[in-house]
């Protein structure tokens, strides 16, 4: 096996035993990239002379006898909604295609604390609106058990680079479930952690009450790992929350006995692929075997969960992206005559179809004379939809469900109906509304490619998710399988 | 049901141009949207408080202190056009 190949724990394990340098991981990484690249494009940009320089600074540590962190060393890959210091970051968006952050995300700092090698910036939906990465402004990414279907999106850089293995782990951010979906399509491990477990500072905000970063990893220990790295109260969010800090590691137990999951009856019958079907239906069998205690349940309010999301998310995005006005930074029209002219001209040149969409869209909702009608309304809805997850969380430990209805789709399919793109997210969506945890674990292949299966707990309960997809992941060997790539 | 009328105005208000082409299919699909937004309207939420948030944290304060804070160069880098110490723009007034 290739160094690119492994996982951050089998990579931290030979580092620390001095068998290979963070330099050789880096420079495998980078050679494979040069081989697959041009085919996946997972990436808009790299950073390839800060990373090896990174690396001997690493090195040098081994080479002194000091003690690292379980992410030095490991080349990671981040979705270009991130900001870093220096380095381009442009939501895949004309309007941000120059802009240089001044500043690091904490989640980047965070990630330096410990070491860790950044590979790139990868590709994502325009400012994370869409679930296959075709929005981008600057190219399709292709997934890498078919190069003629999407990876998903919008993290679909992140999921498509870590599943080529052109990088160890990525980091990505879930709106509506930006992680999860292309986490599943690309076959890899992805969670959107609670909403204030991880700091957004830094984050380009989509959503503001829905967004979420978290991590695409190889496998469930990974998974942990760049966990324990980006979570914790900062002050410069200020709806992250203070906990005592917990190690996510701990979590790593081959053991659901006892364990009370609810499978959600309203997941299980609209639109679902019958070959998705099956393989939810052989987990659920899985996890009845391995000692849990399955039942179906009920989600009421699973048909109100679109609605509600497509009035509060492009409501918050208009709001957000009121920003881009080309005064202070990103795209500006140089011609225009005057400053509200240089408003109008630099938002429609600058911002493509899809972001355009949900700015007419959430300026209608919250605009007067609609406001109370759609979205005071869908605030409403979105409690009765979160009261729904509470009451179940009082009977169970954890709900199963699938990520998405089918497996990855082809290039342009859904392309030209927002609303079939949007259905993409049927099973997702929900999670964010109700700000609970989610993950995403390799479950089967249909027709070889493939299909995740979704974990969802109460606020704050990421450690039984860690537990259930650990042991899942134990007892099957769907993580296993890579793609391969021609 | 949104018309064109609809679309220009909620354009002018998210300071958008759209040409003719951009005006009908954006009807259509705003339609198409709001379409399936009308089935919460079948949702009684008279007693329903709304959730703007979904973790109970308010007011979260902290100590004015002065922090280390980015440099007039650094926050300038970005801007299209600058002069001196400022950003500078096209005339406000067209008087």
């Amino acid at each position: 096996m290739s160094l690119h190949q492994m996982t951050i724990y089998e990579l931290h394990t030979l580092l620390t035993k001095k068998e290979v340098s963070s330099e050789e991981i880096t420079k495998s990484v980078y050679k494979h990239i040069e081989q697959v690249e041009t085919k996946i494009k997972a990436y808009i940009t790299l950073t390839k002379a800060q990373a090896l320089e990174t690396a001997q600074v690493v090195d040098k540590k081994i080479a002194n006898g000091e003690k690292i962190a379980p992410l030095s060393g490991i080349p990671v890959a981040i979705k270009d909604n991130i900001c870093t210091k220096g380095v381009q970051t442009t939501c895949a968006s004309k309007i941000l295609a120059n802009f240089v952050p001044p500043y690091s995300a904490t989640v980047i700092r965070k990630l330096a604390t410990q070491g860790a090698i950044m590979v790139g910036k990868t590709n994502l939906d325009e400012f994370a609106m869409g679930s296959s990465t075709e929005n981008s402004s600057f190219h399709v990414t292709s997934n890498p058990w078919d190069l003629t279907r999407v990876p998903g999106g919008s993290s679909g850089g992140s999921a498509a680079a870590v599943a080529a293995d052109e990088c160890i782990a990525a980091l990505g951010s879930d709106t509506g479930g930006s992680i999860r979906q292309p986490a599943a399509l690309c076959g890899m491990v992805g969670m959107k952690p609670t909403y204030g477990e991880v700091s957004r500072y830094g984050l380009i905000a989509f959503a503001s009450s829905l967004d979420q970063i978290g991590p695409f990893t190889k496998d469930v220990t990974d998974c942990a790992l760049m966990l324990n790295a980006i979570c914790g109260h900062d002050r410069l969010d200020s709806t992250s929350v203070q906990r005592e800090r917990r190690d996510y590691t701990q979590y790593l137990k081959n053991d659901v006995r006892g364990l009370k999951i609810g499978i959600p009856k309203e997941y299980l019958t609209q639109d679902l692929d019958s070959a998705v079907r099956k393989i939810i239906e052989e987990a659920i069998d899985k996890f009845t075997k391995l000692g849990a205690e399955v039942e179906e349940t009920s989600l009421a309010y699973t048909e109100y969960a679109l609605p509600t999301y497509y009035l509060i998310a492009p409501a918050e995005a208009s709001s957000n992206l009121a920003r881009y006005e080309g005064v202070r930074y990103g795209y500006r029209d140089m011609e225009a005559s005057d400053v509200q002219d240089m408003f109008v001209k630099s938002r429609s040149t600058g911002f493509g179809d899809e972001v355009k969409r949900r700015i007419m869209l959430g300026t209608y909702v919250l605009s007067s004379g609609y406001y109370d009608a759609y979205y005071l309304k869908a605030l409403k809805v979105r409690t009765l939809i979160k009261q729904d997850f509470d009451q179940n969380f009082q009977k169970y430990d954890l709900l199963l469900s699938p990520v998405t209805p089918t497996p990855a789709f082809k290039f342009g399919v859904k392309a030209a109906n927002p609303v079939q793109m949007y259905l993409q997210d049927i099973f997702t969506l929900a999670i964010n509304l109700a700000g609970i945890p989610g993950m995403t674990i390799p479950a089967g292949f249909a027709n070889g490619l493939p299909v995740g299966l979704q974990l969802l707990g109460k606020h704050f309960d990421e450690g039984r998710l860690l537990q259930a997809a650990y042991t899942f992941e134990q007892n099957t060997e769907f993580h296993r399988r890579r793609p391969v790539i021609n | 049901m949104i018309n064109k009328k609809d679309v220009e105005h909620v354009a002018l208000l998210g300071r958008l141009e759209l040409n003719e082409a951009e005006k009908e299919i954006y009807t259509q699909q705003l339609n198409d949207i709001l379409k399936y937004a009308e089935t919460l309207q079948s949702l009684d939420t008279a007693d329903i408080a709304p959730t703007a948030h979904v973790l109970p944290i308010k007011n979260v304060f902290r100590e004015d202190l002065v922090g280390q804070h980015l440099s007039n160069k650094q926050v300038l880098a970005n801007a299209p056009d600058t002069e001196g110490n400022f950003i500078k723009v096209p005339k406000i007034s067209s008087q």
